[in-house]
């Protein structure tokens, strides 16, 4: 169910999508909070960056989080083709390190297609697939009297316009709240 | 009339069931022994014929023996084993009737009634036991009677069958300690001139329950069934195994997997009617080359739904190589685990079942253990306020309460440059030099005294959120013990 006066988001449900930039984790747990259900968190071993559930309880309760560590990117991949092709969860979130090729990424494209699920790889600036459906660059913005406006760029839309929001999610009501820029 | 049946017990008396264990794979032609360290002292725990016959006997202290036979072999005991051997012969015997107990450590008690015709007669079926059994190269000593204690006494002491009718008659003759009585009874008795069973049945018995224990006399009417006395069978633990066999080897895969469909029906009927679950399968494919190769099957709960199991065990069939084919199946529950029948009822959470089976078969993958769900802990410590544990072996918790705002992600504690208990100014972190814009604080966390801490040497923290004008917001702690400003995560 799309907000009306947000028509970006969420972003198509049964396609991968991309999102790079600091405010990943926000988009991430925003879009897990839109979509309701089950997510699987697929991240490679190595990462030393932990995720704090007691920082994403305002969002989703961390009960639905299913995390699982790869041994590799490759592994990664795989784990999340599969988790998407079961159609068991309704966000997998994937971190990638390295890019991705259009093979991969139209692999990705097929199981969630085939399992109904939403896919969301979180890519390091300038390396996303050609395969995706969208791509987000997602910073957290200065605002001298509330600590979480987000600055949203669409940069990559296969079926429409790019765009650039302000956007400031409120975890209480599990709401996106659209901030015109002008305004800041 | 069938309250009239009479009862036949037969007894097996292994007299040297340890060294017949040892050299049933070992061929030694020469006096032998088992030796077990008993009191500090190493003494013959068993011994064969040979040993016997040089004049060595049990108990006898090993240094003793050496001297007595200078060629005596030996090799230490290990009584555990010969009580597996023991468990195993109690199983071979089920052969004859279905109620086999054990008795004492070296020896069996089998209730024949109503089986012995089935042998051609009692004669006939003490004879094949004898035949079986030396055959395996055990030593073996047959008593036949209708209790348990008169069989126990005719194969210890004159073997042979009791005739069923007179019980007294074929044990009078046998010695006192027959009965199965403490060596200081038997001593006793032998002492006050009874030295036969006779002379106990035919001597008065209230001042033989003066002078000795009721005991003595329970023996003697448990030996003659005047009073009973039970023999225990075991039951064997449910084997949680199949296989099949195939005339024609396989190789397709769609093949293995209709085998495997068969053998999961079996196996998991089996399951159902023990309440049990597997947790852990392993099937194990013989090529025709005689070789085989093992596929395990981790589930992330126990389960028993064969149609459930089956597409997962679909991954790690696909790797085995078939080679010239496939000619036996073998598949094991090797983890059990309860579970017991649930109601099923039209509310049941389907999609659990469904997360269930993709986290065994991304387990088969990544290994079960890297699958992971969050937990609660009581801490206020931020990265011990949460564990990190297997899907598989936990239950999922809330009770998640968080007062005050927590960063999306930690990282270990990074240093900045940064003086005085407020936030600086201007700081460089990761290369970026960022300002601050608003900081909101200070919560002071004190360390946990009771736990070893190495990250928390540095004293009390007080922990700020600080929004930066370039957009990030940092979560910053300063140690006022020890001077100095770290950043520990990211509200982004």
């Amino acid at each position: 169910m799309k907000h009306p006066d947000l028509p970006f988001f969420p972003p198509a449900s049964a396609r991968t999508h991309e999102v790079c930039g600091v405010g990943a984790f926000v988009f991430a747990f925003t879009l897990a909070a839109r979509l309701g259900g089950k997510i699987l968190w697929v991240r490679e071993a190595w990462e030393s960056v932990q995720l704090n559930p007691n920082g994403f309880a305002e969002f989703i309760d961390p009960v639905v989080l299913t995390l699982c560590n790869a041994k590799d990117q490759k592994e990664a991949l795989a784990v999340a083709e599969e988790a998407l092709r079961s159609g068991a969860v309704t966000l997998v979130v994937v971190t990638l390190s390295k890019p991705i090729g259009l093979t991969e990424g139209r692999r990705l494209q097929l199981a969630a297609r085939y399992g109904k699920s939403t896919g969301l790889a979180f890519i390091p600036e300038g390396m996303g697939s050609n395969a995706a459906e969208t791509r987000w660059r997602c910073t957290p913005a200065f605002d001298p009297k509330d600590s979480t406006l987000q600055k949203w760029e669409l940069i990559k839309n296969k079926t429409g316009t790019l765009g650039i929001w302000h956007v400031r999610p409120d975890t209480a009501s599990r709401r996106l709240i659209m901030v015109s820029p002008t305004g800041k | 009339m069938f309250d009239r049946i009479q009862r036949r017990v037969v007894s097996l008396w292994f007299p040297r069931l340890a060294s017949d264990r040892f050299l049933r794979q070992h061929l030694i032609d020469a006096p032998f022994a088992l030796t077990l360290k008993q009191q500090n002292a190493n003494r013959i725990y068993c011994l064969n014929t040979d040993a016997a016959r040089q004049g060595l006997h049990r108990g006898m202290s090993y240094a003793d023996a050496r001297a007595f036979c200078p060629t005596l072999q030996s090799t230490p005991a290990d009584p555990p084993k010969d009580q597996l051997f023991l468990h195993v012969l109690r199983r071979w015997a089920t052969r004859y009737c279905p109620w086999v107990g054990l008795e004492g450590d070296d020896g069996l008690v089998l209730d024949i009634t109503g089986s012995a015709h089935l042998w051609g007669g009692e004669h006939a079926m003490t004879v094949d036991m004898r035949r079986r059994l030396s055959r395996a190269g055990l030593s073996v000593q047959i008593g036949l009677g209708n209790t348990r204690g008169a069989a126990w006494a005719l194969a210890h002491y004159a073997e042979g069958i009791a005739p069923p009718d007179d019980m007294l008659g074929a044990l009078k003759t046998l010695p006192v300690a027959a009965l199965r009585l403490e060596e200081k009874t038997s001593v006793a008795l032998q002492r006050l001139g009874l030295r036969k069973i006779g002379d106990i049945a035919t001597a008065p018995r209230a001042p033989l329950t003066r002078r000795f224990d009721p005991g003595l006399l329970l023996r003697l009417d448990q030996a003659l069934g005047t009073q009973p006395e039970e023999i225990t069978p075991f039951n064997d633990p449910p084997h949680y195994g199949v296989r099949m066999t195939l005339p024609e080897p396989i190789g397709l895969l769609t093949d293995v997997m209709v085998g495997t469909e068969r053998l999961l029906v079996q196996l998991c009927a089996k399951l159902k009617a023990q309440e049990m679950g597997a947790r852990l399968f392993c099937m194990t494919l013989r090529r025709v080359s005689q070789d085989q190769q093992q596929v395990e099957l981790r589930l992330a709960r126990p389960l028993r739904d064969p149609y459930r199991i089956l597409p997962l065990f679909e991954r790690g069939l696909a790797e085995v190589e078939a080679g010239f084919g496939i000619d036996q199946l073998r598949l094991k529950a090797t983890q059990v685990e309860d579970l017991p029948v649930r109601q099923v009822s039209h509310v049941l959470d389907r999609g659990k079942d469904k997360l269930d089976d993709l986290i065994t078969r991304l387990g088969t993958r990544v290994g079960l253990e890297n699958i992971q769900r969050f937990l609660p802990a009581d801490s206020h410590i931020p990265e011990r306020s949460f564990i990190i544990s297997p899907v598989s072996y936990t239950e999922p918790q809330s009770g998640w309460s968080n007062v005050r705002p927590r960063p999306l992600c930690l990282f270990s504690p990074e240093r900045i440059a940064g003086t005085g208990p407020y936030p600086p100014e201007h700081f460089r972190w990761r290369r970026m030099s960022l300002t601050t814009g608003r900081a909101t604080g200070p919560e002071r966390i004190a360390p946990e005294w009771w736990l070893e801490d190495e990250n928390w040497r540095s004293g009390l923290r007080d922990y700020w959120q600080v929004d930066t004008r370039q957009g990030r917001r940092l979560w910053l702690f300063y140690t006022p013990q020890n001077p100095g400003w770290f950043v520990q995560g990211e509200f982004a």
